[in-house]
Protein backbone atom coordinates (compact mmCIF):
# COMPACT_ATOMS: atom_id res chain seq x y z
CA UNK A 1 0.00 0.00 0.00
CA UNK A 2 2.79 2.37 0.99
CA UNK A 3 4.85 2.27 -2.18
CA UNK A 4 1.87 2.98 -4.40
CA UNK A 5 0.73 6.01 -2.48
CA UNK A 6 3.93 7.99 -2.67
CA UNK A 7 3.23 10.32 -5.51
CA UNK A 8 6.02 12.07 -7.33
CA UNK A 9 8.29 9.10 -7.05
CA UNK A 10 11.99 9.71 -7.48
CA UNK A 11 13.95 7.42 -9.78
CA UNK A 12 17.65 7.57 -8.98
CA UNK A 13 19.32 7.21 -12.39
CA UNK A 14 22.45 8.73 -13.86
CA UNK A 15 21.59 11.29 -16.49
CA UNK A 16 22.28 14.89 -17.41
CA UNK A 17 18.84 15.85 -16.17
CA UNK A 18 19.46 14.12 -12.84
CA UNK A 19 22.75 15.91 -12.39
CA UNK A 20 21.31 19.37 -12.99
CA UNK A 21 21.21 21.66 -9.97
CA UNK A 22 17.73 21.51 -8.38
CA UNK A 23 17.57 25.31 -8.57
CA UNK A 24 18.16 25.18 -12.32
CA UNK A 25 15.44 22.57 -12.69
CA UNK A 26 12.96 24.53 -10.58
CA UNK A 27 13.59 27.73 -12.53
CA UNK A 28 13.41 25.83 -15.78
CA UNK A 29 10.05 24.24 -14.95
CA UNK A 30 8.69 27.54 -13.72
CA UNK A 31 9.77 29.18 -16.98
CA UNK A 32 8.47 26.30 -19.06
CA UNK A 33 5.01 26.53 -17.52
CA UNK A 34 4.83 30.14 -18.73
CA UNK A 35 6.43 29.50 -22.10
CA UNK A 36 3.95 26.74 -22.92
CA UNK A 37 1.25 29.37 -23.21
CA UNK A 38 3.09 31.08 -26.06
CA UNK A 39 2.30 28.25 -28.44
CA UNK A 40 -0.86 28.79 -30.45
CA UNK A 41 -0.49 26.98 -33.79
CA UNK A 42 0.54 23.58 -35.12
CA UNK A 43 4.12 24.63 -35.75
CA UNK A 44 4.76 26.09 -32.28
CA UNK A 45 3.02 23.13 -30.58
CA UNK A 46 5.10 20.76 -32.68
CA UNK A 47 8.23 22.58 -31.56
CA UNK A 48 7.21 22.26 -27.90
CA UNK A 49 6.44 18.57 -28.29
CA UNK A 50 9.79 17.84 -29.93
CA UNK A 51 11.54 19.79 -27.23
CA UNK A 52 9.77 17.84 -24.47
CA UNK A 53 10.56 14.53 -26.12
CA UNK A 54 14.26 15.41 -26.26
CA UNK A 55 14.08 16.37 -22.60
CA UNK A 56 12.48 13.01 -21.73
CA UNK A 57 15.09 11.17 -23.79
CA UNK A 58 17.93 12.93 -21.98
CA UNK A 59 16.52 12.02 -18.57
CA UNK A 60 16.65 8.26 -19.42
CA UNK A 61 13.30 7.89 -17.66
CA UNK A 62 11.14 5.05 -18.91
CA UNK A 63 8.05 6.50 -20.63
CA UNK A 64 5.99 4.02 -18.62
CA UNK A 65 6.56 6.07 -15.47
CA UNK A 66 5.45 9.24 -17.22
CA UNK A 67 2.30 7.58 -18.48
CA UNK A 68 1.58 6.30 -14.95
CA UNK A 69 1.72 9.92 -13.81
CA UNK A 70 -1.05 10.73 -16.31
CA UNK A 71 -3.55 8.32 -14.81
CA UNK A 72 -5.10 10.69 -12.25
CA UNK A 73 -5.62 13.48 -14.80
CA UNK A 74 -6.54 11.54 -17.91
CA UNK A 75 -10.27 12.14 -17.28
CA UNK A 76 -9.70 15.83 -16.85
CA UNK A 77 -7.89 15.96 -20.16
CA UNK A 78 -10.61 13.95 -21.90
CA UNK A 79 -13.28 16.19 -20.39
CA UNK A 80 -11.60 19.43 -21.57
CA UNK A 81 -11.12 17.92 -24.99
CA UNK A 82 -14.80 17.06 -25.31
CA UNK A 83 -15.85 20.40 -23.91
CA UNK A 84 -13.84 22.18 -26.58
CA UNK A 85 -15.12 19.94 -29.35
CA UNK A 86 -18.74 20.60 -28.57
CA UNK A 87 -18.64 24.18 -27.42
CA UNK A 88 -16.21 25.93 -29.77
CA UNK A 89 -17.99 27.11 -32.89
CA UNK A 90 -15.29 28.18 -35.31
CA UNK A 91 -14.19 27.14 -38.78
CA UNK A 92 -15.94 24.63 -41.00
CA UNK A 93 -18.69 22.38 -39.80
CA UNK A 94 -17.28 18.85 -39.76
CA UNK A 95 -20.05 16.78 -38.33
CA UNK A 96 -23.61 17.17 -37.25
CA UNK A 97 -25.88 14.85 -35.31
CA UNK A 98 -29.07 16.33 -33.92
CA UNK A 99 -28.20 19.26 -31.72
CA UNK A 100 -24.46 18.27 -31.62
CA UNK A 101 -22.35 20.24 -34.01
CA UNK A 102 -18.62 19.66 -34.30
CA UNK A 103 -16.55 22.37 -35.93
CA UNK A 104 -13.01 22.15 -37.24
CA UNK A 105 -11.86 24.92 -34.87
CA UNK A 106 -13.22 22.97 -31.91
CA UNK A 107 -11.20 19.87 -32.76
CA UNK A 108 -8.09 21.95 -33.21
CA UNK A 109 -8.62 23.86 -29.94
CA UNK A 110 -9.35 20.64 -28.05
CA UNK A 111 -6.25 18.94 -29.41
CA UNK A 112 -4.05 21.93 -28.55
CA UNK A 113 -5.35 22.27 -25.01
CA UNK A 114 -4.97 18.55 -24.36
CA UNK A 115 -1.46 18.63 -25.74
CA UNK A 116 -0.64 21.58 -23.51
CA UNK A 117 -1.91 19.66 -20.50
CA UNK A 118 0.06 16.61 -21.48
CA UNK A 119 3.32 18.51 -21.93
CA UNK A 120 2.93 20.32 -18.62
CA UNK A 121 2.35 17.06 -16.79
CA UNK A 122 5.26 15.34 -18.49
CA UNK A 123 7.69 18.12 -17.69
CA UNK A 124 6.60 18.56 -14.07
CA UNK A 125 6.71 14.81 -13.46
CA UNK A 126 10.21 14.84 -14.88
CA UNK A 127 11.15 17.22 -12.09
CA UNK A 128 10.01 14.86 -9.33
CA UNK A 129 11.24 11.76 -11.15
CA UNK A 130 14.76 13.11 -11.56
CA UNK A 131 15.16 15.09 -8.34
CA UNK A 132 15.06 13.66 -4.83
CA UNK A 133 12.54 15.39 -2.54
CA UNK A 134 15.32 16.59 -0.30
CA UNK A 135 17.11 18.22 -3.25
CA UNK A 136 13.89 19.96 -4.24
CA UNK A 137 13.62 21.27 -0.68
CA UNK A 138 17.22 22.49 -0.75
CA UNK A 139 16.65 24.12 -4.12
CA UNK A 140 13.49 25.87 -2.94
CA UNK A 141 15.18 27.10 0.22
CA UNK A 142 18.03 28.53 -1.78
CA UNK A 143 15.78 30.14 -4.39
CA UNK A 144 13.50 31.68 -1.79
CA UNK A 145 16.36 33.12 0.22
CA UNK A 146 15.86 36.68 -1.13
CA UNK A 147 12.35 36.63 0.33
CA UNK A 148 13.82 36.41 3.81
CA UNK A 149 14.05 40.19 3.68
CA UNK A 150 10.28 40.27 3.39
CA UNK A 151 10.10 38.27 6.64
CA UNK A 152 9.22 35.03 4.87
CA UNK A 153 10.42 32.23 7.19
CA UNK A 154 12.32 30.43 4.43
CA UNK A 155 14.48 28.22 6.62
CA UNK A 156 11.53 27.16 8.75
CA UNK A 157 9.45 26.32 5.69
CA UNK A 158 12.25 24.20 4.26
CA UNK A 159 12.74 22.40 7.56
CA UNK A 160 9.01 21.75 7.80
CA UNK A 161 9.05 20.31 4.32
CA UNK A 162 11.97 18.01 4.98
CA UNK A 163 10.55 16.80 8.28
CA UNK A 164 7.19 16.09 6.64
CA UNK A 165 8.97 14.12 3.93
CA UNK A 166 10.87 12.17 6.54
CA UNK A 167 7.71 11.34 8.48
CA UNK A 168 5.49 10.29 5.57
CA UNK A 169 6.61 6.63 5.67
CA UNK A 170 6.51 6.58 9.48
CA UNK A 171 2.92 7.82 9.56
CA UNK A 172 1.94 5.48 6.73
CA UNK A 173 3.22 2.56 8.78
CA UNK A 174 1.30 3.84 11.72
CA UNK A 175 -1.93 4.19 9.73
CA UNK A 176 -1.51 0.64 8.58
CA UNK A 177 -1.01 -0.55 12.14
CA UNK A 178 -4.02 1.35 13.53
CA UNK A 179 -6.15 0.13 10.66
CA UNK A 180 -5.25 -3.47 11.42
CA UNK A 181 -5.84 -2.90 15.13
CA UNK A 182 -9.31 -1.50 14.44
CA UNK A 183 -10.09 -4.26 11.96
CA UNK A 184 -9.13 -6.78 14.63
CA UNK A 185 -11.80 -5.16 16.78
CA UNK A 186 -14.36 -5.53 14.04
CA UNK A 187 -14.12 -2.20 12.23
CA UNK A 188 -15.07 -2.41 8.56
CA UNK A 189 -13.32 0.01 6.20
CA UNK A 190 -14.08 -1.50 2.84
CA UNK A 191 -17.81 -2.12 2.56
CA UNK A 192 -21.12 -0.47 3.21
CA UNK A 193 -22.56 2.80 1.95
CA UNK A 194 -20.33 5.86 1.60
CA UNK A 195 -21.71 7.43 4.76
CA UNK A 196 -20.78 4.40 6.85
CA UNK A 197 -17.34 4.22 5.31
CA UNK A 198 -16.60 7.86 6.06
CA UNK A 199 -17.72 7.25 9.64
CA UNK A 200 -15.40 4.26 9.87
CA UNK A 201 -12.43 6.51 9.19
CA UNK A 202 -12.94 8.48 12.40
CA UNK A 203 -11.55 5.79 14.72
CA UNK A 204 -8.57 5.66 12.36
CA UNK A 205 -7.89 9.38 12.27
CA UNK A 206 -8.18 10.13 15.96
CA UNK A 207 -5.44 7.75 17.17
CA UNK A 208 -3.32 8.83 14.22
CA UNK A 209 -3.61 12.50 15.15
CA UNK A 210 -2.94 11.81 18.82
CA UNK A 211 0.20 9.90 17.99
CA UNK A 212 1.37 12.46 15.42
CA UNK A 213 1.11 15.22 18.02
CA UNK A 214 2.99 13.09 20.52
CA UNK A 215 5.71 12.46 17.98
CA UNK A 216 5.92 16.14 17.15
CA UNK A 217 6.40 17.01 20.79
CA UNK A 218 9.13 14.42 21.30
CA UNK A 219 10.83 15.47 18.10
CA UNK A 220 10.85 19.08 19.22
CA UNK A 221 12.50 18.10 22.51
CA UNK A 222 15.08 15.97 20.68
CA UNK A 223 15.82 18.80 18.25
CA UNK A 224 16.33 21.25 21.06
CA UNK A 225 18.58 18.80 22.91
CA UNK A 226 20.66 18.56 19.76
CA UNK A 227 21.19 22.29 19.74
CA UNK A 228 18.53 23.47 17.31
CA UNK A 229 17.81 27.15 17.88
CA UNK A 230 16.43 28.33 14.56
CA UNK A 231 18.09 29.17 11.27
CA UNK A 232 20.44 31.79 12.69
CA UNK A 233 24.12 30.79 12.63
CA UNK A 234 23.37 27.44 11.06
CA UNK A 235 25.59 25.83 8.45
CA UNK A 236 24.41 23.46 5.73
CA UNK A 237 25.53 19.88 5.21
CA UNK A 238 24.12 19.72 1.70
CA UNK A 239 25.66 22.23 -0.67
CA UNK A 240 24.40 23.09 -4.13
CA UNK A 241 26.86 23.67 -6.96
CA UNK A 242 25.70 25.75 -9.89
CA UNK A 243 27.55 24.63 -12.98
CA UNK A 244 27.87 25.41 -16.67
CA UNK A 245 25.17 22.92 -17.63
CA UNK A 246 22.71 24.66 -15.30
CA UNK A 247 23.25 27.98 -17.03
CA UNK A 248 23.01 26.15 -20.37
CA UNK A 249 19.62 24.69 -19.41
CA UNK A 250 18.25 28.16 -18.73
CA UNK A 251 19.70 29.51 -21.99
CA UNK A 252 17.98 26.69 -23.86
CA UNK A 253 14.72 27.73 -22.26
CA UNK A 254 15.21 31.32 -23.43
CA UNK A 255 15.99 30.10 -26.94
CA UNK A 256 12.83 27.99 -26.89
CA UNK A 257 10.80 31.00 -25.82
CA UNK A 258 12.29 33.06 -28.67
CA UNK A 259 11.54 30.34 -31.21
CA UNK A 260 7.96 30.08 -30.00
CA UNK A 261 7.52 33.82 -30.20
CA UNK A 262 8.75 33.66 -33.74
CA UNK A 263 6.59 30.73 -34.89
CA UNK A 264 3.35 31.66 -33.17
CA UNK A 265 0.71 33.35 -35.23
CA UNK B 1 38.04 9.97 43.51
CA UNK B 2 38.45 11.34 40.02
CA UNK B 3 37.44 14.87 39.19
CA UNK B 4 33.70 15.22 38.92
CA UNK B 5 32.10 16.37 35.67
CA UNK B 6 28.54 16.77 36.90
CA UNK B 7 27.57 17.86 40.31
CA UNK B 8 24.03 18.05 41.57
CA UNK B 9 23.49 19.71 44.90
CA UNK B 10 20.23 19.61 46.89
CA UNK B 11 18.04 19.87 43.82
CA UNK B 12 14.28 20.23 44.07
CA UNK B 13 11.93 20.32 41.13
CA UNK B 14 8.18 20.49 40.83
CA UNK B 15 6.12 20.58 37.64
CA UNK B 16 3.87 23.58 37.35
CA UNK B 17 0.35 22.95 38.67
CA UNK B 18 1.47 19.99 40.75
CA UNK B 19 1.83 19.91 44.49
CA UNK B 20 4.11 16.88 44.73
CA UNK B 21 7.81 17.41 44.05
CA UNK B 22 9.09 15.34 41.12
CA UNK B 23 12.63 15.61 42.49
CA UNK B 24 13.29 16.04 46.19
CA UNK B 25 16.62 17.04 47.64
CA UNK B 26 18.80 15.19 45.17
CA UNK B 27 22.57 15.33 45.62
CA UNK B 28 25.18 13.34 43.73
CA UNK B 29 28.32 13.70 41.66
CA UNK B 30 29.36 12.04 38.44
CA UNK B 31 33.05 11.38 37.99
CA UNK B 32 34.76 11.99 34.67
CA UNK B 33 34.95 8.79 32.61
CA UNK B 34 32.47 6.92 34.75
CA UNK B 35 29.45 4.90 33.62
CA UNK B 36 26.61 5.75 35.95
CA UNK B 37 23.22 4.10 35.78
CA UNK B 38 20.20 5.80 37.27
CA UNK B 39 17.42 3.31 37.83
CA UNK B 40 13.93 3.66 39.13
CA UNK B 41 10.34 2.68 38.62
CA UNK B 42 7.99 4.74 36.40
CA UNK B 43 7.38 8.05 38.11
CA UNK B 44 10.50 7.81 40.23
CA UNK B 45 11.69 11.06 38.70
CA UNK B 46 14.40 9.62 36.51
CA UNK B 47 13.11 11.13 33.28
CA UNK B 48 12.67 14.50 34.95
CA UNK B 49 16.27 14.26 36.08
CA UNK B 50 17.41 13.41 32.55
CA UNK B 51 15.61 16.44 31.15
CA UNK B 52 17.17 18.62 33.81
CA UNK B 53 20.66 17.50 32.90
CA UNK B 54 20.02 18.73 29.39
CA UNK B 55 18.58 22.07 30.43
CA UNK B 56 15.03 21.18 29.40
CA UNK B 57 13.98 21.80 33.02
CA UNK B 58 15.58 24.08 35.57
CA UNK B 59 15.69 23.23 39.27
CA UNK B 60 13.55 25.38 41.56
CA UNK B 61 16.05 24.95 44.39
CA UNK B 62 19.62 23.74 44.48
CA UNK B 63 22.42 23.82 41.93
CA UNK B 64 23.37 21.75 38.93
CA UNK B 65 26.84 22.13 37.42
CA UNK B 66 27.75 20.36 34.21
CA UNK B 67 31.27 20.57 32.77
CA UNK B 68 31.93 23.64 34.91
CA UNK B 69 28.83 25.40 33.58
CA UNK B 70 26.08 26.19 36.07
CA UNK B 71 22.68 25.24 34.70
CA UNK B 72 21.44 28.69 33.72
CA UNK B 73 19.77 30.12 30.65
CA UNK B 74 22.94 31.69 29.31
CA UNK B 75 24.94 28.45 29.45
CA UNK B 76 22.31 26.05 28.25
CA UNK B 77 23.70 25.79 24.70
CA UNK B 78 27.23 25.22 26.02
CA UNK B 79 25.91 22.41 28.17
CA UNK B 80 24.00 20.85 25.28
CA UNK B 81 27.19 20.90 23.20
CA UNK B 82 28.97 18.86 25.88
CA UNK B 83 26.17 16.56 26.95
CA UNK B 84 24.60 14.56 24.14
CA UNK B 85 21.32 12.83 24.70
CA UNK B 86 19.83 9.68 23.17
CA UNK B 87 16.09 9.38 23.69
CA UNK B 88 13.73 6.47 24.07
CA UNK B 89 11.83 6.39 20.80
CA UNK B 90 14.15 5.75 17.85
CA UNK B 91 11.68 7.25 15.38
CA UNK B 92 10.92 10.47 17.17
CA UNK B 93 14.49 11.70 17.34
CA UNK B 94 15.43 11.04 13.74
CA UNK B 95 15.29 14.47 12.09
CA UNK B 96 17.11 13.96 8.80
CA UNK B 97 15.65 12.32 5.69
CA UNK B 98 18.69 10.05 5.43
CA UNK B 99 21.25 8.68 7.88
CA UNK B 100 23.93 11.19 6.96
CA UNK B 101 21.54 14.14 7.14
CA UNK B 102 20.49 13.09 10.59
CA UNK B 103 24.05 12.83 11.89
CA UNK B 104 24.79 16.22 10.37
CA UNK B 105 21.77 17.87 12.02
CA UNK B 106 23.51 18.62 15.33
CA UNK B 107 26.61 19.84 13.49
CA UNK B 108 24.52 22.17 11.32
CA UNK B 109 22.88 23.59 14.43
CA UNK B 110 26.26 24.40 15.89
CA UNK B 111 27.49 26.13 12.78
CA UNK B 112 30.27 23.65 12.01
CA UNK B 113 31.91 24.44 8.63
CA UNK B 114 30.98 22.18 5.72
CA UNK B 115 34.34 20.40 5.24
CA UNK B 116 34.64 19.55 8.93
CA UNK B 117 31.05 18.38 8.89
CA UNK B 118 31.58 15.88 6.05
CA UNK B 119 34.60 14.45 7.81
CA UNK B 120 32.90 14.14 11.19
CA UNK B 121 29.72 12.58 9.79
CA UNK B 122 31.79 9.88 8.14
CA UNK B 123 33.95 9.25 11.17
CA UNK B 124 31.06 9.08 13.62
CA UNK B 125 29.11 6.69 11.42
CA UNK B 126 32.15 4.52 11.08
CA UNK B 127 32.57 4.35 14.82
CA UNK B 128 29.03 3.10 15.39
CA UNK B 129 29.35 0.71 12.46
CA UNK B 130 26.74 2.40 10.28
CA UNK B 131 28.93 3.82 7.51
CA UNK B 132 27.42 1.48 4.92
CA UNK B 133 24.00 3.01 5.55
CA UNK B 134 25.00 6.59 4.72
CA UNK B 135 22.17 7.19 2.24
CA UNK B 136 19.53 4.99 3.83
CA UNK B 137 16.19 6.40 4.86
CA UNK B 138 15.11 5.85 8.46
CA UNK B 139 12.19 3.55 7.65
CA UNK B 140 14.60 1.01 6.18
CA UNK B 141 16.52 0.72 9.47
CA UNK B 142 15.86 -1.41 12.54
CA UNK B 143 15.33 0.18 15.94
CA UNK B 144 18.84 -0.69 17.07
CA UNK B 145 20.32 0.80 13.91
CA UNK B 146 18.35 4.01 14.37
CA UNK B 147 19.61 4.31 17.93
CA UNK B 148 23.17 3.80 16.69
CA UNK B 149 22.64 6.61 14.20
CA UNK B 150 21.36 8.74 17.08
CA UNK B 151 24.56 7.93 18.97
CA UNK B 152 26.61 8.86 15.92
CA UNK B 153 24.75 12.18 15.83
CA UNK B 154 25.72 12.73 19.45
CA UNK B 155 29.40 11.81 19.16
CA UNK B 156 29.80 13.86 15.99
CA UNK B 157 29.55 16.87 18.28
CA UNK B 158 32.42 15.48 20.37
CA UNK B 159 30.66 15.71 23.72
CA UNK B 160 32.14 14.83 27.11
CA UNK B 161 29.01 13.10 28.36
CA UNK B 162 26.46 10.81 26.72
CA UNK B 163 23.10 10.54 28.39
CA UNK B 164 20.96 7.54 27.45
CA UNK B 165 17.37 8.26 28.45
CA UNK B 166 15.73 4.81 28.29
CA UNK B 167 17.49 4.49 24.97
CA UNK B 168 17.17 0.71 24.80
CA UNK B 169 13.70 0.23 26.23
CA UNK B 170 11.94 0.08 22.86
CA UNK B 171 14.43 -2.30 21.28
CA UNK B 172 14.45 -6.07 20.94
CA UNK B 173 17.21 -7.95 22.80
CA UNK B 174 19.52 -7.90 19.79
CA UNK B 175 19.05 -4.17 19.22
CA UNK B 176 19.66 -3.52 22.91
CA UNK B 177 22.88 -5.50 22.80
CA UNK B 178 24.00 -3.62 19.65
CA UNK B 179 23.44 -0.26 21.28
CA UNK B 180 25.07 -1.10 24.62
CA UNK B 181 28.10 -2.63 22.88
CA UNK B 182 28.50 0.51 20.82
CA UNK B 183 28.32 2.72 23.86
CA UNK B 184 30.81 0.57 25.81
CA UNK B 185 33.23 0.65 22.89
CA UNK B 186 32.98 4.41 22.48
CA UNK B 187 33.44 4.94 26.18
CA UNK B 188 36.61 2.84 26.20
CA UNK B 189 38.06 4.54 23.14
CA UNK B 190 37.79 8.05 24.42
CA UNK B 191 37.29 9.12 27.97
CA UNK B 192 33.52 9.55 27.69
CA UNK B 193 31.25 9.78 30.67
CA UNK B 194 28.07 7.74 30.25
CA UNK B 195 24.88 8.19 32.20
CA UNK B 196 22.20 5.65 31.43
CA UNK B 197 18.75 6.20 32.75
CA UNK B 198 16.81 2.98 32.68
CA UNK B 199 14.44 0.65 34.44
CA UNK B 200 16.27 -2.36 33.06
CA UNK B 201 18.68 -3.64 35.71
CA UNK B 202 20.36 -5.81 33.10
CA UNK B 203 21.49 -2.63 31.38
CA UNK B 204 22.39 -1.05 34.71
CA UNK B 205 24.57 -4.03 35.60
CA UNK B 206 27.14 -2.80 33.07
CA UNK B 207 27.62 0.46 34.89
CA UNK B 208 30.38 1.29 37.35
CA UNK B 209 27.87 2.70 39.77
CA UNK B 210 24.11 2.67 40.19
CA UNK B 211 21.84 5.23 41.76
CA UNK B 212 18.38 4.00 42.66
CA UNK B 213 15.70 6.68 42.59
CA UNK B 214 12.38 6.29 44.33
CA UNK B 215 9.58 8.85 44.56
CA UNK B 216 11.89 11.65 43.51
CA UNK B 217 14.77 11.06 45.88
CA UNK B 218 17.95 9.03 45.93
CA UNK B 219 17.05 5.73 47.57
CA UNK B 220 20.39 3.94 47.38
CA UNK B 221 23.72 4.35 45.67
CA UNK B 222 26.43 1.76 45.09
CA UNK B 223 28.20 -0.61 42.72
CA UNK B 224 25.99 -3.04 40.79
CA UNK B 225 27.06 -5.84 43.16
CA UNK B 226 25.99 -3.83 46.17
CA UNK B 227 22.70 -2.79 44.63
CA UNK B 228 21.74 -6.28 43.55
CA UNK B 229 22.22 -7.54 47.12
CA UNK B 230 19.05 -5.63 47.91
CA UNK B 231 17.12 -8.28 45.97
CA UNK B 232 13.65 -8.25 47.55
CA UNK B 233 13.84 -4.59 48.22
CA UNK B 234 14.42 -3.88 44.54
CA UNK B 235 11.39 -5.93 43.60
CA UNK B 236 9.34 -3.88 46.03
CA UNK B 237 10.55 -0.74 44.26
CA UNK B 238 9.12 -2.14 41.04
CA UNK B 239 12.47 -3.04 39.54
CA UNK B 240 13.14 -6.45 38.15
CA UNK B 241 16.36 -8.09 39.22
CA UNK B 242 18.35 -9.54 36.29
CA UNK B 243 17.89 -13.25 35.74
CA UNK B 244 21.46 -14.37 36.68
CA UNK B 245 21.22 -12.47 39.95
CA UNK B 246 17.83 -14.01 40.68
CA UNK B 247 19.07 -17.48 39.83
CA UNK B 248 22.17 -17.26 42.01
CA UNK B 249 20.01 -16.01 44.85
CA UNK B 250 17.66 -18.96 44.53
CA UNK B 251 20.58 -21.40 44.26
CA UNK B 252 22.09 -20.01 47.42
CA UNK B 253 18.80 -20.28 49.28
CA UNK B 254 18.78 -23.99 48.28
CA UNK B 255 22.17 -24.33 50.01
CA UNK B 256 23.99 -24.62 46.73
CA UNK B 257 27.43 -23.15 47.22
CA UNK B 258 27.92 -20.25 44.93
CA UNK B 259 30.62 -17.65 45.30
CA UNK B 260 28.85 -14.36 44.78
CA UNK B 261 26.05 -12.60 43.01
CA UNK B 262 26.70 -12.90 39.33
CA UNK B 263 25.70 -10.03 37.15
CA UNK B 264 26.02 -11.62 33.76
CA UNK B 265 24.83 -14.92 32.44
CA UNK B 266 28.32 -15.75 31.23
CA UNK B 267 29.88 -15.45 34.65
CA UNK B 268 27.16 -17.54 36.23
CA UNK B 269 27.45 -20.26 33.60
CA UNK B 270 31.21 -20.42 34.12
CA UNK B 271 30.73 -20.77 37.87
CA UNK B 272 28.14 -23.50 37.42
CA UNK B 273 29.99 -25.72 34.97
CA UNK B 274 33.21 -25.50 36.94
CA UNK B 275 31.55 -25.91 40.35
CA UNK B 276 32.05 -29.67 40.46
CA UNK B 277 35.79 -29.41 39.84
CA UNK B 278 36.28 -27.10 42.74
CA UNK B 279 34.87 -29.54 45.24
Amino acid sequence: MMEKMIFGRYLPLQSVVHRLDPRAKLLFIFGFVIVVFLANNALSYGLLAVFTLVFIYLSKINVRFLLAGLKPVIWLIAFTFLLHIFLTREGDLLFEAGFLKVYEGGVRQGAFISLRFLLLIFVTSLLTLTTSPISITDGLESLLKPFKKLKLPVHELALMMSISLRFIPTLMDETDKIMKAQMARGADFSSGPIKERVKAVVPLLIPLFVSAFKRAEELAVAMEARGYKGGEGRTKYRLLHWQGRDTAALIILVVLAALLWWTRS
Amino acid sequence: MKESIISINRVHFRYPEQTEYALKDITFQVAKGEWLAIVGHNGSGKSTLAKMLNGLHYPQEGEVTICDFPLKDEFVWDIRRRLGMVFQNPDNQFVGTTVQDDVAFGLENNGVPHEVMVERVEKSLQRVGMLDFLNQEPHHLSGGQKQRVAIAGVIALQPDIILLDEATSMLDPRGREEVLQTVRQLKDEQDLTVISITHDLEEASRADRIIVLNKGSVYREGTPEEIFQMNEELVELGLDVPFPVKLSGVLRSQDFEIASNYLTEEELVRELWTSNFKK
